[in-house]
């Protein structure tokens, strides 16, 4: 009989914390770009997820529907709903579009405000995002905050009161994976809420640094609904996630120059 | 009377509810908000809602994004 103790698995002893609300998954995943509901479906369980960003964008008029939609498929009450304000290039347009979510979702008022700043690099426009967030925690929302990945500004919207901030690891849907890993590290460092590396993951090795270095999760969308396989993407992630998490609570060994064995010299026979 | 709705002029009765357009438009089944003027209509009084001459309406609902 083995006398180890089988240790928890961390995704129950060690949940994601947003707002005080408990997630089990440290991914969390966009909904679009999939080539129809039912991969979306499919990439979606596959990750795990249990939160999703959606879009709010104008109904088709007068077009009849050619497939479900997508609270049929991914019912909020069984995923999280994470309405976006993608798109909007100012803070009027943010807010709206996020006391519209609210409405469409029965008073919901967990969001994730991105208020962009050029259709070149979709870098985030930092002075309208604070504008925004300021209005938009005052009406009580619940903000979740994409930004670029300042520490100092991270630091700014955590003090105004978003309940996790979210920096860029490179551009959005660029796929180019961790640009900067010392401020995103130092941007851990410093939070009290939650930081999760928002866009810019290309591959499961990408998500396990973001992990590595104390995200507390990665929020991603192009790096699943692009790959030639999104389903076993997906599942890649999810794994790539939980091995990052585990690998950051187990901390790494220090990098030395040189060697040292891993099987003892005491005792060889040669 | 006309309304810009979605972008698009609609002549529409002087008269119609919110309630009565989402039906006109065969929007009845779809989980939907409604903006007139930069202003949320909550659903609660889609019945009662009535609409001026002109008004700018947003009708949206939820789908894929990132």
């Amino acid at each position: 009989m083995s006398s180890v103790m089988k240790t928890n698995s961390p995704s129950i002893a060690d949940p994601l914390m947003i707002d005080g609300i408990a997630y089990q998954s440290r991914l969390l995943v966009g909904t679009g770009k999939y080539k129809d509901m039912e991969e979306t479906r499919l990439a979606v369980e596959a990750s795990g997820a249990e939160i999703i960003t959606v879009a709010i964008r104008r109904t088709n008029i007068g077009q009849t529907r050619d497939e479900p939609n997508l609270l049929e498929t991914l019912p909020p009450d069984r995923y999280t709903y994470l309405p976006n304000t993608a798109g909007c290039y100012s803070a009027e347009d943010a807010v709206r579009t996020c006391r519209l979510a609210r409405e469409l979702l029965d008073g919901h008022n967990l969001v994730k405000l991105e208020v962009l700043g050029d259709e070149k690099t979709l870098f985030p426009d930092i002075t309208q995002t604070l504008t925004a967030a300021e209005t938009l925690i005052a009406d009580g929302f619940k903000v979740m905050v994409y930004t670029n990945d300042d520490p100092i500004v991270a630091k700014r919207l955590e003090e105004m009161g978003c309940v996790a901030v979210m920096p860029l690891a490179a551009p959005i849907g660029s796929g180019l994976g961790i640009r900067n890993p010392y401020n995103i590290r130092t941007i851990v460092e410093n939070a009290e809420v939650p930081i999760l590396v928002d866009a810019g993951v290309g591959c499961a090795s990408d998500s396990a640094i973001a992990m590595e270095l104390g995200c507390d999760g990665v929020l991603m969308n192009t790096a699943i609904a692009g790959a030639k396989d999104p389903i076993l993407m997906a599942s890649a992630m999810k794994k790539a996630i939980e091995a990052g998490r585990e690998s950051f609570l187990a901390g790494r060994i220090p990098r030395k120059r040189f060697a040292s064995a891993s099987s003892p010299v005491d005792g060889t026979f040669f | 009377m006309e309304l810009l709705i979605n972008g698009k002029t609609e002549q529409l009765p002087d008269d119609i509810s919110a309630s009565q357009l989402i039906e006109h438009l065969g929007l009845a089944n779809e989980r939907l908000a409604i903006e007139v003027n930069c202003e949320i209509v909550p659903r609660s009084t889609f019945d009662s809602h009535r609409f001026q001459p002109g008004d700018q309406i947003e009708i949206v609902r939820a789908i894929g994004g990132g």
